[in-house]
């Protein structure tokens, strides 16, 4: 049922464990995600979906296992230094920078790829304000390609939630990923909102060229989005394939259903 | 052009009444501290209550220059070199007690930025009460008796120019793609690291800037009273800059320079009062926050929600 180990994936986590204390929260877990690849992590509350975010984007280090990300190690690097590798997130509970405006949060997330620091920020020459322009350019694009522009100047916390949704994955978008790991996107959605976040990440998926890790509750967007879905359950891995097989495996019913 | 205002301030200063000039300079190094401490407290979100503790390194680092390093430097006789040497070594004086100050906060810093909130603020507390501890054991520093003798170098002139960089400083910083890491560290530490932002290096670099120029505010004051010692730099006079802060609005400059202004001036008002006046200072401020908790000088913003089309 584990896939192969293979260099061809983007992201790999090989036999990766997780533990707090005597708790076991991910287990043996090994998994791989190829380049341009949308895959669907699910699985009941508990499972460890969220655990396996924070160990690949560095909040946790993985007790046991490796994880490695176009080659290279990235387990026990700190969040900042998997963000700049090219991995970027959102947040099963919203985390956008809320007083400052909707603008400013994007603005924020171009911190990596900016040539000028603090210094330059003081002596404010030519190619600062010229680095300047370009950043409010590019961010005031990337806002109006997801129709976000009518609200650069407001506060990020008082846009409608569909919307700071949107704007989380945009912020996470402007640090110029190549994985995109979104946690729970259509929590607290209705169904009209979902069908928009669908098309919307279809869209992200083909415009920018991005991997896709979901973590979703939602079958319907799962099923609908994914072309090949994992399902764990208290850290295991108890299914892997395309939507319609997972969506058939016993396995997996039984996981979300009980047993009769 | 603001260091032309100051220098023409400075002309106008032999004029002023000497009970205003002491207001306006105690005015100008209050603004210092308050502005500086806003990075550190309001942009970046990092609760200090040790700010008197880097203005005492100043001060007292920027002290012992003039008053040790001093006679043994500076040219006697006339000619230009007796006019510019003082305030060539004050300058000095200056930038190495600001140096030292923000040593001090990188060393404060480093490994209290760990603690978030409370802790930090009890780490700091701690961190100056400690400096003041120290200061107080040194001999050569005066012991509790502090240093007396120090020369009269600060003027008018000195504090403006101070106060118009320091908020140059943090003002540039801040208003930059760099500096809205400040914000943005401080609205969510763990989203701002999500984005690829070294969290840890914009603590540290907000405690180093802020500790110098409150160091550099320690040696004007020490340059202006003459005479310091460790009781002026106990954990009331943190407070009372972490109080312009917050009556000021965290986060807002112009809103910090006018609590610095307003709270410097209150007393003086209130001197009428007499033995009440600290008891109505108190009770004012009380009021202040019951009506403003928001801050004195921050403007309702737009903060209705965004009809979403």
């Amino acid at each position: 049922m584990s896939a192969p180990p293979s260099s061809a994936f983007l992201l790999q986590l090989q036999n990766c464990t997780v533990r707090f204390g005597g708790l076991t929260c991910v287990s043996d877990l090994t998994m791989g995600l190829g380049q341009n690849e949308l895959v669907g992590l699910i699985g009941p509350n508990g499972a460890g979906k969220t655990t396996v975010f924070n160990i690949i984007t560095g909040v946790y280090q993985p007790t046991e296992g490796a994880i490695t990300y176009a080659g290279d190690s990235i387990a026990g690097k700190k969040p900042y230094e998997i963000t700049a590798r090219g991995i970027a997130r959102t947040f099963q509970n919203i985390r956008l920078f809320g007083s400052l405006s909707v603008f400013d949060n994007v603005r924020v997330a171009f911190h990596l790829h900016l040539e000028h620091d603090v210094r330059h920020s003081l002596w404010r020459g030519a190619s600062f304000r010229r680095e300047e322009k370009e950043i409010e350019a590019q961010a005031m694009e990337i806002l109006e390609i997801f129709k976000l522009g009518k609200f650069r100047d407001a506060p990020s916390k008082s846009l409608p939630y569909g919307d700071q949704r949107r704007l989380e994955i945009v912020r996470a978008l402007a640090t110029r990923p190549k994985l995109l790991l979104l946690d729970e996107p259509a929590a607290g959605m209705n169904p009209t909102e979902k069908v928009e976040l669908m098309s919307l990440i279809r869209f992200v998926e083909e415009k920018y060229g991005v991997s896709v890790l979901l973590v979703e509750h939602d079958m319907q967007v799962v099923m609908n989005i994914c072309r090949r879905i994992i399902v764990l359950e208290h850290g295991v891995k108890i299914a892997e394939g395309p939507p319609d097989q997972v969506r058939a495996d016993p396995k997996v019913i039984q996981a979300y259903l009980g047993k009769d | 052009m603001a260091l032309a205002g100051a220098v023409v301030a400075q002309l106008f200063s032999n004029q002023i009444n000497p009970y205003y000039l002491d207001v306006i300079l105690k005015i100008g190094w209050n603004i210092i501290l308050a502005v500086s401490l806003n990075l550190i407290n309001g942009y970046t979100g990092q609760f200090s209550l040790g700010h008197a503790g880097f203005m005492s390194v100043g001060a007292y680092t920027s002290a012992w220059i003039t008053m040790q390093v001093g006679p043994k430097v500076l040219p006697q006789g006339t000619g230009i070199w007796f006019h510019a040497g003082p305030i060539l070594l004050f300058l000095a004086a200056l930038i190495i007690g600001g140096l030292a100050a923000a040593l001090a906060g990188a060393l404060v810093g480093a490994p209290s930025l760990r603690l978030k909130g409370d802790y930090l603020a009890i780490v700091t507390l701690g961190f100056g009460e400690i400096i003041r501890v120290i200061v107080r054991n040194i001999d050569s520093l005066g012991g509790s008796l502090g240093l007396n003798g120090i020369p009269a170098y600060t003027n008018l002139f000195w504090v403006a120019a101070v106060a118009v960089i320091c908020v140059y400083v943090v003002l540039a910083m801040v208003h930059s793609s760099y500096g809205r890491g400040f914000l943005a560290v401080r609205d969510d530490e763990v989203a701002a690291e999500a984005m690829g932002l070294n969290t840890t290096r914009y603590k540290i670099v907000a405690f180093v800037v802020g500790a110098f120029f409150a160091g550099v505010a320690g040696g004007l004051y020490g340059h202006y009273t003459l005479s310091i010692d460790p009781k002026g730099f106990d954990f009331n006079k943190s407070i009372e800059i972490v109080v312009m802060v917050i009556v000021g609005g965290m986060g807002n400059t112009l809103g910090v320079i006018g609590a610095a202004i307003v709270l410097t001036l209150l007393p003086e008002f209130l001197r009428f009062l007499a033995d009440y006046r600290m008891a109505i200072y108190s009770f004012l401020l009380i009021v202040l926050m019951l009506t403003r908790p928001q801050g004195l000088f921050t403007w309702r913003r737009r903060t209705k929600p965004v009809v979403s089309a």
